[in-house]
């Protein structure tokens, strides 16, 4: 196995408040790691801190073998590093298909040409329809997102990033506002997704994180507590004392 | 009727979109009388086309575009009242070209940020322009305005004439391609990443879009279509004042653009028709209360028509579509 994705030492402070604390995190090739953590655990600072959205107070992001900390998040989104947001973050005024095209021509790299029509380039909006269909929305993908169900909305956030061919996918709870019998349609999708591409996932429904994740780290006050597998984390009492006990009355 | 550049939009001319133009051709020969209030119209339908570019369709609010009007038509004035350049191509070049410069100086600067503090520097940029174009009398004329110049045949072929004839034509052919280059760009992939972020800034960012550079290419674009307008406009006139670079200018203009309909490519065509024929009658009738009837127009279209004439239409129908079914 090698790792896709690497932090060593990673570091994050405002001012005083330390939200990411001395950070060893690694994401082996197509991995199916989970992240999970209290609230205020500094899950989405670390997220953020993999996509480059935030700069790290110390330490380094290692993304494909090559150090990334400095790199912008356009560098890193083309070299491989796509996520989807905690909460939707769509182009709500356009349709699906028009949503994922979008996308799909950023990567081809066609995206800033000045005149030619953009329905003439058939091979974007072809590709667009082949991953919905892939994810079982093509009888969506007319429809604008304003007017979509919101789990249906949380798909074309997958679809978005997926449309951007990521080799690791940061995905910033995708269940996240999904009622709880549409869930097992996200977790569809997820299982579905293609095996070389390095998964780390960020959620609060631990169903799915169980079901879902081959890998779990537990992120207590921006450190690492824990790392191992679904059944060594179900195992451990401290999980259970920091992860349940203090925090859920 | 809503014109967004998608991966899945037509890009054919509609018959439609024909119907501008055919207006513009019958009115030369319907409203010989009218023809200078007409050209005055078809300018700042291209002015508004170009502020559609940049407010409608790449989401970056300006109250500053007088300053690219103002640049392009003290350009070509100056190029013929102090240089002797009496060309229209060449005059119509120069504004161009200082508008792009322009636009590509300042927008590097103030498209960083966004919301009100670019509100404030767009505005900051016109004042600034217009206090140097106040100051400078030995070459724009100050307060008492650019005069002395001189424009010669188009081709060598069709003088000025006292009627607005050949000002008309002029216009019409300018605008109808300022038209053609727009919606070429709106239907292109580069106006789609536009609608992109207006629609959601950060995502654009996070599917690895250019943002900076794209909001830049558009609004030097921009800035190039409102330099022609402000040349054509002295060209007509024969004469710069400096209120084209006022704020009110702007503030009217973006008045003339919401009251035909944001985002929409013919609601630049039908906002400054309406506003300046209402205005024009208004005037005549009311010479002194012409502006409450104007302040009136804007309540009830901000009331009643958000999206302006172009959405009322929209839904008008909308309506009788339900209703045929």
């Amino acid at each position: 196995m090698t790792a896709v994705l690497q932090t060593r030492g990673l570091c994050k402070r405002f001012g005083a408040l330390t939200v990411a604390d001395n950070i060893d995190f690694t994401l082996e090739a197509g991995a199916r790691h989970a992240l999970i953590g209290p609230n205020g655990a500094g899950k989405t600072t670390f997220v953020n801190l993999l996509t480059g959205r935030l700069s790290p107070s110390a330490g380094t992001v290692v993304l494909g073998g090559e150090d990334v900390t400095r790199l912008s998040q356009q560098e890193r989104i083309r070299r491989g590093l796509g996520r989807t947001f905690q909460i939707n973050s769509l182009f709500r005024g356009l349709s699906v298909v028009d949503n994922v095209s979008l996308a799909v021509a950023e990567r081809r790299g066609v995206s800033g040409r000045l005149f030619r029509p953009a329905s003439q380039l058939s091979e974007v909006r072809d590709e667009a329809m082949e991953l919905l269909r892939s994810l079982g929305m093509a009888d969506d993908a007319q429809v604008v997102i304003a007017n979509l169900a919101y789990g249906k909305q949380r798909l074309v956030e997958i679809a978005i990033t997926l449309a951007m061919k990521p080799r690791v996918l940061l995905l910033d709870e995708p269940a996240a506002g999904v009622p709880s019998l549409e869930t097992h349609r996200i977790l569809d999708v997820l299982d579905a997704l293609p095996a070389e591409i390095g998964i780390l996932i960020i959620e609060h429904d631990m169903d799915l994180v169980f079901r879902f994740a081959k890998r779990i780290t537990i992120l207590v006050n921006g450190a690492t507590l824990l790392e191992g597998t679904p059944e060594e984390i179900a195992a451990d009492p401290r999980v259970r004392e920091v992860y349940l006990g203090e925090r859920h009355e | 009727m809503r014109h967004n550049g998608s991966y899945s939009a037509s890009p054919r001319i509609g018959l439609l979109e024909w119907l501008p133009w055919a207006i513009g051709v019958a009115a030369f020969f319907l409203m010989p009388e009218y023809l200078s209030l007409g050209a005055r119209i078809l300018i700042f339908i291209l002015y508004a086309l170009s502020l559609d570019l940049v407010v409608g369709y790449a989401g970056i609010v300006t109250l500053g575009h007088s300053a690219f009007f103002g640049l392009g038509a003290y350009a070509a004035g100056i190029l013929s009242a102090r240089f002797g350049v009496a060309d229209p191509a060449l005059q119509l070049l120069v504004a161009m070209t200082a508008c792009a410069l322009m636009g590509l100086a300042t927008g590097a600067v103030i498209l960083r940020t966004r919301g009100l503090t670019l509100l404030m520097l767009t505005l900051a940029i016109a004042s600034i322009l217009l206090e140097v174009a106040n100051k400078a009398t030995s070459i724009t004329g100050g307060a008492d305005g650019l005069s002395g110049i001189v424009v010669a045949p188009i081709l060598g072929l069709f003088r000025f004439d006292l009627f607005g004839k050949t000002a008309y034509w002029l216009c019409l052919a300018v605008l109808f391609v300022g038209w053609w280059v727009t919606r070429r760009l709106i239907y292109s992939p580069f106006g789609a990443s536009l609608v992109g972020i207006r629609e959601n800034h950060v995502r654009m960012v996070a599917i690895g879009s250019p943002v900076p550079r794209r909001l830049l290419t558009a609004y030097t674009i921009s800035a190039v279509l409102a330099g022609v307008a402000g040349a054509l406009l002295t060209q007509t006139n024969q004469f710069v004042g400096l209120n084209v670079l006022s704020f009110e200018s702007s503030g009217e203009l973006l008045v003339m653009l919401i009251l035909g309909g944001v985002g929409r490519i013919y609601g630049a065509f039908i906002g400054p028709v309406v506003y300046m024929i209402a205005q024009d009658m208004l005037a005549k009738q009311f010479p002194e209360y012409w502006s409450l009837g104007i302040g009136l127009l804007l309540v009830i279209i901000v009331l009643f028509a958000r999206d302006g004439i172009l959405g009322i239409i929209d839904r008008l129908v909308a309506l009788t579509r339900k209703e045929a079914r």
